[in-house]
């Protein structure tokens, strides 16, 4: 490697360090962004031209080509996605980071032969990045809607386990060279990517925060391990940042869940609750509101906090709900958004969604700061969120959800619940706030029910 | 098991680097507010494109005729690029939307 490379990769590598250590703080986040941008473009013009091979122009002209195409692609993506799409959008990004370290392992796997190290490192990020590759792809489906939500494949488990299990015992093979025929890294190659379809495609909504972040992290290892193959630092340190970052968030947001790695990976929610009985089903009556009356008890309330969910995505309610936030502090008012942290389908998904439609984010409170206030509160308006408010997760040790820590807004003077009508959550479980004495459920689609609302409270 | 003591001892440099990366990462990350994290995954995840750095080195040491390899290449080019340049645009049209009253 030429000294000038060098230089650059080091400088390049510290505007990734820097870069995220600025993405950390609101403040400075959009410079740390462009920060790392910056110095992942340095690296890329580095090295295409500070290399010392000689290099026929064809190859080069490929190289543009496949530059300008990708290029233009994923600003086209980044531009054209909705923010509601988000999480969809991170997958699969995140499965061609995956895909491009598996294709690199295939193409390379020739120069493992007698190596131990290169033949392990070749192996583990053609695994790896096929499994991401597919994983992320099924991620975005479900998060899509393109493939149904939870599909029950039977014996799951074992099935899983002996994919897993065979793709491990190739790929020993394969490094320690009982299998010399270069074929079987396509075999490989399938089996990873039969692993990554199988252990995304159980995996309920509620979990998809985990795994998204599980995801991302794995691609991180890749990119790192695709590093090692060419003893190339930048790549290496890039990688495993990406893979720190990712495997934190991941154990976040399993601990805002109360559910261990393992079990988001081996057990879904609804087969769970089946092992563990059904939890309590709760009786008793539900009493509905309408448009006019949230308006009144909003209106003549002094402390407002709002619980967004998921529905809120799925609603795109996202614009309206910020007009009702300015009408009533304009009304004086007080009014707050408590952020579940495992709330919507990936990690933020909520603040994000709120930014989007231009919701100050000193608005946002976070789980661990709003719970001790809800005794306070006069409203609490819930929409389209379930389990992160479902008090069995304290009163219900059968529920699959016990020991989750949640918004305690059946701690407040009233509740108003908007949901779509009385089916389930992701959990699969019965939900006591919505019998409620003072709850009073807003039935309807997140969006007509908000805008119902806010052409309430303008009459009043 | 001499394998692998000879592993380590004729990789140190690549192994010591690995090592203190995932403490630097670690510190780097925690203690991040959750208002971040959507933003923090998908800058992470751009940073995860640098793999395209291997996909670029693979298409400028292959052979000029062997179609497969230049075909395999190019896709990883074209996915990582992908990758680096949608991922941090996406971040970025994210953190502008953030904002806070008063500023």
């Amino acid at each position: 490697m030429s000294s000038a490379l060098a230089i650059i990769y080091l400088l390049s590598t510290v505007s990734f360090v820097v870069g995220l250590r600025l993405l950390g703080h609101p403040a400075t986040a959009n410079k740390g962004n462009r920060l790392a941008a910056g110095g992942m473009g340095l690296a890329i013009l580095a090295t295409l031209f500070l290399h010392e091979l000689e290099v026929p122009p064809k190859i080069y002209l490929l190289i543009g080509g496949a530059i300008v195409l990708g290029s233009v692609l994923g600003a086209f993506m980044a531009i054209r996605v909705k923010m509601t799409k988000m999480p969809e959008l991170v997958s699969l990004f995140n499965g061609f980071g995956g895909a491009s370290a598996a294709l690199i392992g295939l193409v390379e796997f020739g120069k493992g032969a007698g190596d131990t190290l290169l033949a392990t490192t070749i192996t583990a990020g053609v695994v790896i990045g096929s499994l991401t590759f597919s994983g992320s792809l099924i991620a975005w489906g479900k998060l899509d809607g393109r493939i149904k939500s939870t599909v029950f494949i039977p014996q799951r488990n074992i099935v899983n386990n002996l994919v897993l299990l065979a793709t491990i015992v190739l790929a020993v093979m394969l490094v320690t060279g009982s299998l010399q025929d270069p074929a079987w890294i396509y075999v490989l190659v399938t089996a990873g990517l039969l692993y990554g379809i199988l252990f995304v495609l159980p995996i309920g909504g509620a979990d998809m925060p985990v795994v998204i972040s599980l995801l991302n992290s794995m691609t991180g290892i890749a990119a790192a391990i695709t590093g090692v193959l060419y003893s190339n630092k930048l790549m290496l340190i890039g990688g495993i940042l990406v893979g720190s970052a990712g495997l934190i968030l991941t154990f976040a947001m399993c601990r805002a869940m109360n559910r261990t790695l393992a079990a988001v990976i081996f057990g879904a929610f609804g087969e769970e609750a089946v092992a563990g009985g059904e939890g309590r089903t709760v009786g008793g009556t539900v009493r509905k509101t309408t448009a006019s009356d949230a308006a009144i008890l909003l209106n003549y309330a002094r402390d407002v906090v709002i619980v967004p969910g998921y529905g809120l995505a799925v609603a795109q309610a996202q614009h309206v709900i910020h007009e009702l936030e300015q009408l009533l502090t304009e009304r004086g008012v007080v009014i707050r958004y408590a952020i579940h942290p495992v709330a919507g389908r990936m990690p933020g998904h909520m603040n994000v969604l709120l930014a989007e439609s231009q919701v100050d984010y000193g608005l946002l409170v976070e789980m661990d700061d709003i719970n001790p206030h809800f005794a306070q509160t006069d409203v609490v308006l819930v929409v389209g969120a379930n389990d992160v408010v479902n008090p069995a997760a304290h009163n219900d040790p059968a529920s699959p959800i016990y020991g989750m820590p949640i918004l305690e807004v059946e701690n407040a003077k009233n509740i108003i619940v908007n949901k779509r009508s009385m089916n389930v959550g992701y959990a699969g479980i019965d939900n006591e706030l919505f019998y409620n004495t003072k709850t009073a459920m807003l039935f309807g689609d997140a969006k007509a029910a908000l805008t119902d609302l806010v052409a309430e409270l303008k009459k009043l | 098991m001499s394998n692998w003591i000879d592993l380590f001892s004729n990789n140190q440099d690549l192994i010591f680097v690995l090592v203190l990366a995932i403490f630097l990462g670690i510190e780097l990350i925690k203690n991040i507010p959750a208002v971040l994290h959507t933003p923090l995954m998908s800058g992470a995840n751009a940073l995860s494109g640098v793999v395209v750095v291997g996909a670029i080195l693979v298409m400028l040491n292959a052979d000029p005729n062997n179609y497969l390899i230049l075909g395999l290449g190019f896709v990883a080019v074209v996915l990582g690029i992908v990758n680096v340049v949608g991922g941090f645009a996406v971040t970025g049209r994210m953190l502008n939307m953030f904002k806070k009253s008063g500023k």
